[in-house]
């Protein structure tokens, strides 16, 4: 068997748009409160992006912070992978316009739709380039403008979703360290659970279609919030078994941010208490690609996450898919 | 071998976070104050603990801890 080369992070980066709206601010839309939203989904506020910003350019502004943190010139890049369900237009790929705006003239490019679960996909997928000593540098970022692909006359979807971009920067470690485990899986039964019915080749774009609303996400919430609990714990222990780890041994649970109660449950499942599973959805709402991504570039410019440290990821969306990752934070680059 | 009602008790106990006074035959999930959410993970427990499947039509109907127990004793 080929000898490995060990993968981890080198570093994080992430963008918020600024514009804030509240629960309040869904009082006078639709039929909900604030209340009503805190008590079953946890989130409080959410960022909406500008009306000219596209995914790319959300997507630029955490590569490049990601960039920056790692150390990394943008000419370095072997590749960038930009996970998302929200791209800039069908065609071309947004992760080429990001590398156009990172001037990153090296490296291959492409998107990845694996829904709330592309920045695990991402990662898994980048990861492997470095492992067989393909590439040395791969950027893998998370974002998503949902707020333009929501129905604000549907309240069972149109509050949950906020708009954001993480990224991390790919590359060889000390050996033993970093990417310990990835898990992925798929369930296309599921997949007329969540989705956008129209604009694709099933249902092109027509008259008809816009009329019917039928470009926004469409959600039957509760069996999306069956597999979530379910998937979540699962995932998570998949993840620890690959890794050969014990639940004991995690120092801080990354799980996408959809549904506190969801969170609440997986946390509970592991036996971790709440103090060290991070926790961003009251402020931003669940982002998709980029919930994951943005938690993990706040924990670690917080100073949380420390070299060593043990963490493990999971991600659950729309496929239905799902995907965890245990990651040994790195000492040093390899 | 503990009876299905104190298996059913057990989980609403711990799903609901209630007191075990509280639970009875009569008790209605509305009133432990469950909303649509907590229902749901109940349906979930109850398919495991029972190794059954309850579907979303019948789930709809089984509003008391006594709904729950005579649908389990009916399926098992």
């Amino acid at each position: 068997m080929i000898k490995l080369q060990s993968v981890g992070i080198w570093g994080t980066g992430s963008y918020l748009p600024e514009k804030i709206m509240t629960n309040k601010d869904f009082e006078s839309m639709i039929e909900t409160s604030d209340e009503w939203i805190v008590t079953r989904t946890g989130i409080r506020e959410r960022r909406i992006a500008k009306p000219e910003e596209a995914v790319s350019d959300l997507a630029y502004v955490a590569g490049q912070r990601a960039l920056e943190a790692a150390g990394v010139h943008p000419e370095e890049l072997d590749l960038i992978i930009v996970g998302s369900c929200t791209f800039d237009a069908y065609l071309p790929a947004s992760a080429c316009l990001v590398a156009d705006k990172l001037g990153a003239k090296r490296a291959a490019a492409f998107d990845l739709e694996t829904a709330c679960t592309s920045f695990i996909y991402g990662c898994a997928v980048g990861s492997q380039f470095i492992a067989t000593g393909t590439y040395r540098r791969v950027l893998v970022i998370g974002a998503e403008v949902l707020s333009k692909f929501m129905d604000y006359s549907d309240r069972n979807t149109c509050v949950l979703f906020g708009d954001g971009a993480g990224a991390a920067v790919l590359g060889p470690v000390e050996e033993g360290a970093g990417i310990k485990a990835v898990h992925l899986g798929a369930d296309g039964s599921g997949g007329k659970d969540l989705g956008v019915p129209a604009g694709g080749s099933r249902l092109p774009a027509t008259a008809e279609t816009l009329e019917q609303r039928q470009h926004y996400v469409k959600m039957n919430g509760k069996e999306v919030y069956k597999f979530a609990v379910r998937i979540m714990g699962d995932a998570a222990e998949k993840a620890l078994e690959i890794a050969d780890w014990e639940k004991e041994d995690i120092d801080f649970f990354i799980p996408h941010q959809a549904n506190m109660r969801i969170i609440d449950s997986a946390a509970k499942k592991l036996g971790i208490g709440m103090e060290r599973v991070a926790v961003n959805l009251d402020r931003y709402g669940n982002m998709s690609a980029a919930s994951i991504p943005v938690a993990l570039d706040e924990m670690v410019r917080s100073g949380q996450i420390q070299p060593g440290h043990r963490l493990i990821m999971v991600g659950f969306g729309a496929g239905l898919t799902w995907g965890s990752m245990a990651v040994e934070w790195a000492i040093s680059k390899g | 071998m503990s009876s299905i009602f104190e298996k059913v008790k057990a989980i609403v106990v711990e799903q609901l976070g209630v007191d075990e006074e509280e639970v009875n035959m009569e008790t209605s999930f509305e009133d432990l104050n469950a909303d649509s959410l907590d229902i749901v993970e109940l349906v979930m427990a109850l398919e495991e603990e029972f190794d059954i499947e309850i579907p979303d039509e019948d789930a709809e109907k089984i509003k008391t801890v006594g709904a729950a127990v005579d649908y389990i004793k009916e399926n098992q």
